[in-house]
C-alpha cells in the first residue's frame, strides 16, 4: 500500500502520528496527492480524518512523522507559509452569522493580506453562485448557502491545496448535490481538493483516488482499483424459473471460476431465481453464458456484472479492522 | 511571517461590527455605564449646601469609586465571550486556518474591546465632573473637581480595563462555555479594583508617588499577564479546546 501519486504531490505524508495524551487520534499515516487530484480521506466517526486534516492544515502539531503540503514542508516555523498557500474548510461553514457574506469575506481577504480584495471576492462569489446574495447577513442564509458562502471564502486566496471537511454535513439531498457540483468545478479548474467524508456515494463519483482510515490507513487507491482489490468478479443471472441442472450450464464456461444460487427471498418454487457466478473478465464470460442458457431453454431475465460500490470496500475493511482489534 | 497590522486592524473591524451588532453586547455594555453615571451623579447632587465635610467627603469617595467599575466589568464580559464564543458558533477554526499569527489575534480582540471601553469610560467620567459642575451646589462641584481620587481614576482607567481584558481572553481560551467564562472573568478582574477602592475611600492617601508607584506596578502586571495570554493562544489549545 504505497499510496503513490502519479503526478507532482501537492500533499506528501509520512509515517504521520497524533495523540492527544494516551489516545492515538492518528497512527502512522503515509500516502502522497497529486497535484490537481480530489482525494477523499473516508473512515468513521473519529477515525482521525479530521486531525490529519489539521494537522496537515498547521492548527495542531503531529506527535511524529513529516509532511509537505503545497510543497512546503510542515513545520512551525513555515506553518503561516503554508497556510497562505491552502485553504481549509471545516464541517461546520464557521461564518459570522451578525455579518454579511462581503463583510465575512472581505474580513478573511484582510486575514490573507490579498491585493485586489474586491476582485476576488466578487469572483469567489460567482463560482459558488452567491453573488445575488452577497449582501444578506450569513444569519439569513440557509445551510445550504452558508456552505457555499464558506466555499466561497476558500476560494479567496485561490489555494494551491484545498481541504475540505465533511463539506455536505448536515445538508439535504439538493444542496448536498449543489455543493458537489461546486467541488467538481474546483476539479476541473485544477485545485487540488482533498475531502473528508463518511458518504461514500459523493466520494465515489467526485475524487479521483480514495484513501479509507480508521486511525491507521486500512487502504488507498482508486475506487474501482479498491473493488478489484477487495472483491472477485461476478455475474448476477437471473431466470423466470429454476434450472433444472445448473451445473451443466455453468460448469466449464470460458472465465467462470465457480457459482452458487442465490437465497430466494421468499421460500417457495417456481418465481424468478438468481445465480452468482464468480468470473475473471465479465466481458468474456457473459456470452458464453448467455448461450449457455439460452442452449438450456431458460427464461433469461437480466445477465448483469455485479457491481461492488466503495461502501463495500468501506464496510469491508473497518469491519476487518474491527475484527482484528 | 512579520506582525501585519492589516491583520490586526481587520481582527479590530470584525470585532466592532459584531459588538455593534449583538444587542446582548450593547445592552450589557451600556447598562453598567449608565448604571454607574446615574446613580453616583444623582449622590453628589443631592448633597444639600449645609452637609458636614465628614458626609460630603463619604459620598465623594463612593461616587467617585464607582465609574472605575466601569473599565472592569465591560472589558470582562466582553473579553470572556472573545474565544469561547467564536468557538461555539465555530468561527474560530477558519479564522485560525488563515496565516494569521496568534499574537496578531490576540492584539487585534484585545484592542476591539480596550478602544470602546476607554471611550465609554473615559466620557462616564466627563459625564459625571460636567453634570456636577453644572448642576452641583457651588462647594460640592468644587470639591468634586479638586478630589485626588479623580486624577487617580483616570491613570487606572485603562490599566484596570487592560487587567480585565487579559484575564478575559485567558479564561476564554480555556473555558467551555460562554456564560461561566463571563462570570469567571470578572471574579478575575476584580482584585486590582480593590488599590482603586482603598485610594477612593482614602483608606491609603492617593498622593502624586502613590498613584504613579502602583500605576507602574499595575502596568508591569498587565505587561507580563498579555505574555502569559499570548502563550495560551496557541492554535492547538484554541481549536482542540481545554479537553486534549
Amino acid at each position: 500500500m504505497t499510496g503513490e501519486a502519479t503526478s507532482p504531490a501537492a500533499i506528501e505524508v509520512s509515517h504521520l502520528a497524533k495523540s492527544f495524551g494516551s489516545r492515538t487520534a492518528v497512527d502512522d499515516v503515509s500516502f502522497s496527492v497529486a497535484r490537481g487530484e480530489v482525494f477523499g480521506f473516508l473512515g468513521p466517526n473519529g477515525a482521525g480524518k479530521t486531525t490529519t486534516v489539521r494537522v496537515l492544515g498547521t492548527l495542531i502539531e503531529p506527535t511524529a512523522g513529516s509532511a509537505v503540503v503545497a510543497g512546503i514542508p510542515l513545520s512551525q516555523t513555515r506553518a503561516a507559509e503554508i497556510r497562505q498557500h491552502i485553504s481549509i474548510m471545516p464541517e461546520a461553514p464557521g461564518l459570522y452569522q451578525r455579518l454579511t457574506v462581503t463583510e465575512n469575506l472581505e474580513f478573511f481577504a484582510r486575514l490573507y493580506g490579498l491585493p485586489r480584495r474586491q476582485e476576488r471576492m466578487k469572483r469567489a462569489l460567482e463560482a459558488v453562485g452567491l453573488s445575488d446574495r452577497a449582501h444578506d447577513l450569513a444569519g439569513s442564509l440557509s445551510k445550504g448557502l452558508r456552505q457555499r458562502a464558506a466555499l466561497a471564502r476558500s476560494l479567496l486566496n485561490d489555494p494551491a491545496v484545498m481541504f475540505l471537511d465533511e463539506p455536505t454535513s448536515g445538508l439535504d439531498p439538493a444542496a448536498a448535490h449543489e455543493v458537489l457540483g461546486l467541488i467538481g468545478e474546483l476539479r476541473d479548474r485544477g485545485v487540488t481538493v482533498f475531502i473528508t467524508t463518511h458518504r461514500l456515494d459523493e466520494a465515489e463519483r467526485l475524487c479521483d483516488r480514495v484513501a479509507i482510515m480508521n486511525t491507521s490507513l486500512l487502504t488507498i487507491g482508486r475506487p474501482d482499483e479498491l473493488r478489484r482489490r477487495l472483491f472477485t468478479r461476478s455475474l448476477g443471472v437471473t431466470t423466470a424459473a429454476p434450472l433444472a441442472k445448473p451445473e451443466e450450464v455453468f460448469d466449464g464456461l470460458p472465465g467462470v471460476r465457480g457459482w452458487g444460487r442465490d437465497e430466494p427471498a421468499e421460500a417457495g418454487h417456481g418465481g424468478p431465481v438468481g445465480y452468482t457466478l464468480t468470473v475473471t473478465d465479465p466481458a468474456l464470460s457473459a456470452p458464453a453464458v448467455t448461450r449457455a442458457l439460452v442452449a438450456d431453454g431458460a427464461d433469461v431475465l437480466s445477465i448483469t456484472e455485479t457491481r461492488r460500490t466503495l461502501e463495500d470496500v468501506y464496510l469491508k475493511l473497518i469491519d476487518e479492522k474491527e475484527q482484528a482489534g | 511571517m512579520s506582525m501585519s497590522v492589516t491583520r490586526i486592524v481587520a481582527v479590530i473591524g470584525k470585532e466592532l461590527a459584531e459588538f455593534r451588532r449583538n444587542r446582548l453586547i450593547i445592552v450589557t455594555a451600556c447598562f453598567f455605564p449608565v448604571l454607574f453615571l446615574i446613580e453616583p451623579t444623582v449622590l453628589i447632587l443631592r448633597i444639600s449646601a449645609n452637609a458636614s465635610s465628614a458626609a460630603l467627603n463619604l459620598k465623594l469617595e463612593a461616587s467617585l469609586f464607582e465609574p472605575l467599575l466601569i473599565p472592569v466589568l465591560v472589558p470582562a464580559i466582553l473579553s470572556g465571550y472573545a474565544v469561547v464564543g467564536e468557538r461555539e458558533q465555530g468561527t474560530l477554526e477558519p479564522v485560525l486556518t488563515t496565516p494569521i499569527g496568534r499574537v496578531e489575534l490576540l492584539i487585534g480582540k484585545a484592542a476591539a474591546i480596550f478602544m470602546p471601553v476607554l471611550a465609554v469610560s473615559y466620557l462616564i467620567f466627563g459625564l459625571f465632573v460636567a453634570i456636577t459642575q453644572f448642576a452641583a451646589k457651588p462647594a460640592v462641584a468644587a470639591a468634586v473637581l479638586h478630589a485626588p481620587q479623580l486624577p487617580a481614576g483616570l491613570v487606572f482607567i485603562p490599566l484596570l480595563a487592560a487587567w480585565a481584558i487579559w484575564v478575559g481572553l485567558a479564561v476564554s481560551a480555556r473555558a467551555t462555555d460562554t456564560r461561566v467564562a463571563q462570570q469567571l472573568s470578572i471574579l478575575g478582574s476584580l482584585p486590582p479594583v480593590a488599590v482603586a477602592a482603598l485610594m477612593s475611600f482614602k483608606l491609603i492617601t492617593p498622593t502624586f508617588w502613590l498613584v504613579a508607584a502602583l500605576a507602574v506596578a499595575l502596568l508591569a502586571i498587565d505587561c507580563a499577564a498579555c505574555l502569559v495570554v499570548a502563550r495560551m493562544f496557541d492554535r492547538e489549545r484554541l481549536v482542540t479546546g481545554p479537553q486534549h
